[in-house]
């Protein structure tokens, strides 16, 4: 493990909230992805069954 | 060929789908890569210790607040003359990830301000300046949200884009603009007075290409879901009216 002498806190705060932000966008991007695409088959689904 | 073949969603949703594949693996890998050089494999700043491994999100992310409001401006100015609809769904689906660079920039700023300059924050020019941007992304997804038409939504948000752009620029050149306050000014410059030691560049240069093949590749997949959220609401109009 590298050593971050006594910023470890800090560089490993700016690295912890970085990342936390990136992978909480990530997770929005696919919850509201594979919100839509089931709601748009549903409603292809449903048009097609009633023409 | 031309790129206004890409405003037709259907060619836009063939194509993103053949690409969206290459441009994650080729981000993850080149961001994987760039950071795990920074942080393991580069020495100490001689004043700044181990902080200055921040560099290598804090720059970044920094690059890609403005730049991502860049790409948003044309997307809009697009919409707006030739009112290509994917153009404006791109904007749309290019704002969060704008306003999670900025606050990234912000964040990480002030957790590396606090030992260096003795503050988390300060009222300078190029802090303030982003603080703003953030605030107009913010504003420019509030608008989304808020107008329930589609066109009068991609109207007036295009509008504040373009309002908006002043400050993206402030951000970049606030530190020429007005010569005072903390921030330092570009970490990387042609001028070799300037510029960061090479041994901090390189790799601050590969994760800088990370970011933006990381910003592409969610700006295609956010697209895509926008494209079909738009044929939801559309088919659910026409059902509406059979």
């Amino acid at each position: 493990m590298v050593d971050l002498g006594k910023y470890a806190g800090t560089v490993l705060g700016a690295y912890g909230v970085s990342i936390a932000l990136l992978l909480g966008l990530i997770g929005m991007s696919f919850r509201s992805s594979a919100r839509t695409r089931r709601q748009l088959e549903a409603q292809e689904k449903r048009m097609g069954r009633h023409g | 060929m031309s790129i206004w073949e890409y405003a037709n969603p259907k060619r836009f949703m063939q194509t993103s789908s053949w690409a969206l594949p290459w441009v994650t693996g080729l981000a993850a890998m080149v961001l994987v890569t760039g950071l795990t050089w920074g942080f393991f494999f580069t020495p100490d700043d001689y004043r700044q210790g181990s902080t200055v491994k921040i560099i290598y999100i804090h720059v970044p992310a920094a690059m890609m607040a403005i730049n991502c409001w860049a790409m948003m401006l044309v997307a809009s100015l697009i919409w707006l003359i030739r009112r290509h609809h994917v153009s404006v769904l791109a904007a749309k689906a290019a704002a969060p990830i704008g306003m999670t660079m900025t606050l990234i920039a912000l964040f990480t700023g002030a957790i590396w301000g606090q030992p260096m300059w003795g503050t988390w924050w300060a009222w300078d020019p190029r802090l303030t300046s982003f603080l703003i941007l953030f605030l107009f992304y913010l504003g420019y997804i509030a608008l989304w949200e808020a107008v329930e038409d589609p066109d009068t939504a991609a109207e007036l948000t295009s509008v504040l884009c373009l309002v908006g752009s002043v400050f993206a620029i402030l951000s970049r050149y606030a530190v020429l603009f007005w010569n005072q306050g903390l921030h330092q000014g570009a970490s990387l410059s042609l001028d070799r007075e300037e510029h960061v030691a090479d041994v901090f560049a390189y790799p601050l240069w590969l994760t800088i290409a990370g970011f933006v093949l990381f910003f592409v590749a969610l700006v295609l997949f956010r697209t895509r879901t926008e494209i079909r959220a738009r044929r939801l609401r559309a088919l659910e109009a026409r059902e509406r009216m059979v």
